[in-house]
């Protein structure tokens, strides 16, 4: 079992971006489990057709030590395992808790074992590394496959490079590696020539530059993954292509995270900062 | 290791402690015996063990007393992590010290279980409530909060907790205390308590005292001080039935462990002395907020107390004055200050009446003591002002105190309040709150003119001040401050104290060097030792614990077989 997790500025995409790369190897016949660690419980929106299941936390709070996993996960788009590990309304609570909970509690429901012949689990993080909660799926071996989606716009990049940050002082300790940097273009000039020297820069690769596409929206409105809504259309590929690119990368690295006048100095070189 | 106590003794007693009862001066420290230890080989020998930075820290905390020239010693301090501190957390400082005696608010402790029930009733505060009032001292109450309330946060539970004390109890007041977790996750207890005071209609407010903020307990004393003043002192009036004796004090700073604010009750009642409230032992929230109606505030603790002392006198006009009733001639000298303040014949020929009827009645006891315990060394480390007080109780029976230091306390309580504008105020003390208080235009009412107090000064009545630990202390007597386990066990290796004054943490350490060892934060089972009577038992207590040899009679196990390994 592949264990993945998707990092990456807040609203980059993280979200659409693990739907429809889940959606991608489900169609391919491999057997995947998403777990969303966002408190707003949308990370499995578009595989299951609406928010349709209940959270981890909300189950666990209602139904106290009496839970069942199929109480907490739900079958998706091409039999993907759906669960949301949920958490508190904005601006209460530890959500960072929450998530270290949940995972816990999948753990002892057997979610992950072999029984359950899972090719991948993947954690689908909110936003940056901000505290110890957010962390946990690279902590303790949860996660050992680290992406990280970014654009060509300069915060995404210094998101993406303090990730690598959190992601190296684990990769010491433990088996969590960088599979690479996906780039969720925003139209940015010379996009990709940017993030492929990025990604190369933090020592890892851009695994896949998927454009941007309106068909991403329109399938988003239906509350479906590009390739359930249209598979025949172009950006249904793509996320075909940067499937299958996960499934053969080889490429596991301990990140090189770059110091801020270094990334200044990226964006220089590929004209971003020129007036 | 004391020749003959009573040759040291000829010199202390008669003379000196004759001064003493009629000066109100400084009081005199009895003298180091002569084959005391030099203190400053010995100050550099506590540090030697440490890593050289751990070394240099700690010996700013370690001075060689001179009562002439005192010393600048560094207090109040993050403490070395690893070295065994005595501290306690903000939370103990803020509900278990300051707010917790209060017997008809319902405290409740927001956070986990065992905040609240492992400061279950531990400080041995006592309580007689008037007939027919409520008295929650043997409860307590917790949110219990749990993994489902870090996460989805728990101010929910707690208003909820709030409603319940409520409709089962009815009490006057509510008070809400955060704990470590509650301000990670942000629960906001002071908007929950105003919700709760606009619905319930009784007054509810919250402390901000998670354990974690600041060096150790005193962080909670001040936020205990800042919420008391802000939310309860000066809302209600004293009835004027209660306002015809003009000679009205509160006492600051008594927390009626082991009963002695009921002795000092006695004391001040046979005096004619009303007490408006006691901040805090054996206190109703009534006369916490009825204390602005006071006209002298005493101070006993000034360490967890001094905020409200100096906030009350800037916006009420009240006076404060440090008092010591622990030991006899500290009581007698301290009611000697309060009556010259009144100034009222009636009051200071009733004091002196009072004082020369119970100093009557406790001599005999003292001078039996005396002469069974006068000469023999002690060391006293605790708190934030009893290692200062307790000083003055051993001055009656004569014990010398070689060694002393407090656990929490700031550097105006070992050098006195004139060092307070030097003291730097670090990134530690910038996070406690500071209130600005302003006279208040319709309550403000100035009890003493400037004049009037530069001439009480004059006749040996200091308002507003104190001399803090080292003026009292002996000259060479060892002061260490936030002491470590390895320093302490080295003092007693080499002073061999006849008793240490210590509290919990310590005791059964000290217990195992053979010497006896008296909590005095708790009292162990004892008290009370305030006042005159108190003194009379404390007498008793230290000549049952230093003349009983049990614990040098007593061959301990690792005396006679290795100590287990691992």
């Amino acid at each position: 079992m592949r264990k993945i997790a998707i990092y990456g500025k807040g609203g980059i995409g993280k979200s659409t971006t693990t739907q429809n790369t889940v959606a991608g190897l489900s169609e391919m016949g491999r057997k995947v489990m998403v777990v969303g660690c966002d408190p707003k419980a949308d990370s499995t929106r578009l595989l299951l057709g609406g928010l349709a299941q209940r959270s981890v936390l909300d189950t666990l709070r209602i139904e106290g030590e009496d839970v069942e996993l199929d109480d907490v996960r739900a079958d998706g788009f091409a039999e993907s395992k759906c669960v949301e590990s949920g958490g508190p309304e904005p601006g209460v609570g530890c959500a960072g808790r929450g998530i270290i909970t949940s995972i816990n509690l999948l753990e002892q429901l057997g979610a992950y074992d072999d029984s359950e012949q899972l090719d991948y689990v993947f954690y689908d993080v909110l936003g940056d590394v901000v505290c110890g909660g957010f962390a946990m799926p690279i902590r303790e071996g949860k996660a050992e496959e680290i992406y990280i989606v970014a654009s060509g716009e300069m915060m995404a990049m210094y998101a993406a490079n303090n990730i690598c940050k959190g992601v190296q002082k684990f990769a010491n300790t433990g088996k969590v590696r960088v599979g690479g940097i996906i780039c969720n273009s925003r139209n940015v000039d010379n996009e990709y020539e940017l993030i492929d020297h990025f990604a190369r820069e933090l020592g890892t690769q851009m695994i896949h530059f998927v454009p941007r596409d309106n068909d991403v929206q329109r399938a988003e409105i239906n509350k479906k993954t590009v390739i359930e809504w249209n598979p025949a259309c172009n950006q249904a590929e793509e996320y075909r292509r940067l499937a299958m690119a996960i499934e053969a990368n080889e490429s596991f690295v301990i990140p090189k995270p770059m110091e801020t006048d270094r990334l200044e100095e990226l964006l220089l070189e590929h004209g971003l900062l020129a007036a | 290791m004391n020749p003959d106590p009573m040759t040291e003794l000829d010199q202390i007693s008669a003379a000196q402690l004759a001064v003493a009862n009629r000066e109100l001066g400084p009081e005199l420290a009895v003298p180091l015996p002569r084959d005391t230890p030099d203190g400053a080989a010995l100050a550099t020998a506590l540090v030697e063990s440490y890593p050289p930075k751990v070394g240099r820290k700690r010996s700013k905390h370690i001075r060689v007393n001179d009562p002439s020239t005192i010393p600048t010693i560094e207090a109040n301090s993050r403490t070395v992590p690893g070295i065994i501190t005595q501290r306690g957390c903000c939370y103990a400082g803020c509900k278990g010290v300051v707010l917790g005696p209060v017997t008809d608010i319902v405290h409740i402790v927001h956070g986990p279980v065992g905040c609240s029930y492992y400061s279950w009733m531990t400080r041995r505060n006592q309580a007689i409530v008037p007939e027919g009032e409520a008295n929650y001292l043997p409860y307590t109450f917790t949110t219990d909060m749990t993994e489902n309330e870090i996460i989805f946060g728990g101010e929910k539970k707690l208003l909820a907790a709030i409603r319940e004390a409520y409709e089962l109890l009815h009490p006057k007041a509510i008070a809400v205390f955060a704990t470590c977790p509650v301000g990670l996750i942000g629960d906001d207890v002071h908007a929950v308590a105003a919700q709760a005071r606009e619905e319930l209609g009784i007054n509810v407010f919250g402390f901000s005292c998670e354990g974690y903020k600041g060096v150790s307990q005193s962080a909670g004393h001040h936020i205990a001080n800042n919420g008391l003043f802000k939310h309860v002192v000066g809302t209600e009036q004293l009835p004027d039935e209660l306002k015809v004796n003009p000679i009205r004090v509160n006492l600051l700073g008594e927390y009626n462990i082991g009963g002695d604010a009921f002795e000092l009750e006695r004391v001040f009642a046979r005096c004619g002395i009303e007490l408006v409230s006691t901040f805090s032992g054996n206190a109703q929230y009534s006369d916490l907020a009825r204390s602005a109606d006071a006209n002298l505030n005493l101070v006993m603790c000034h360490r967890s107390i001094n905020y409200m002392a100096e906030m009350m006198e800037t916006k009420y006009g009240i006076p404060w004055l440090k008092v010591n009733f622990i030991g006899a001639e500290a009581t007698a000298k301290s009611l000697r200050k309060i009556a010259r303040y009144f100034d009222d014949a009636v009051l200071i020929d009733r004091v002196e009446q009072v004082i020369a009827e119970e100093l009557a009645a406790l001599e005999p006891v003292r001078a039996e003591v005396l002469s069974r315990v006068g000469g023999k060394p002690v060391m006293l480390y605790v708190g934030g002002s009893r290692a200062h007080h307790y000083q003055s109780l051993f001055a009656d029976i004569g014990m010398p105190v070689v060694a002393a230091g407090y656990e929490f306390a700031h550097r105006d309580d070992y050098e006195g309040s004139v060092v307070m504008p030097t003291i730097t105020v670090d990134a530690d003390s910038k996070n406690i709150e500071e209130l600005t208080v302003a006279a208040d235009p319709d309550a403000y009412e100035q009890r003493k003119s400037p004049d009037e107090i530069a001439e009480l000064a004059e006749r040996g009545v200091r308002l507003g001040e104190y001399d803090g630990m080292m003026a009292q202390m002996a000259k060479g007597a060892m002061v260490v401050d936030d002491i470590s386990h390895a320093e302490l066990e080295r003092l007693i290796a080499e002073y061999q104290p006849a008793v240490v004054c210590s509290g919990i943490k310590d005791k059964y350490v000290i217990e195992k060097m053979g010497v006896p060892c008296k909590q005095l934060h708790n009292y162990d089972s004892g008290g009370p030792y305030a006042g005159f009577k108190g003194a009379i038992n404390f007498y008793t207590e230290i000549d049952r614990m230093v003349n009983a040899q049990v614990w040098r009679l007593v061959t301990p196990p690792w005396a006679t077989a290795p100590a287990p390994v691992g």
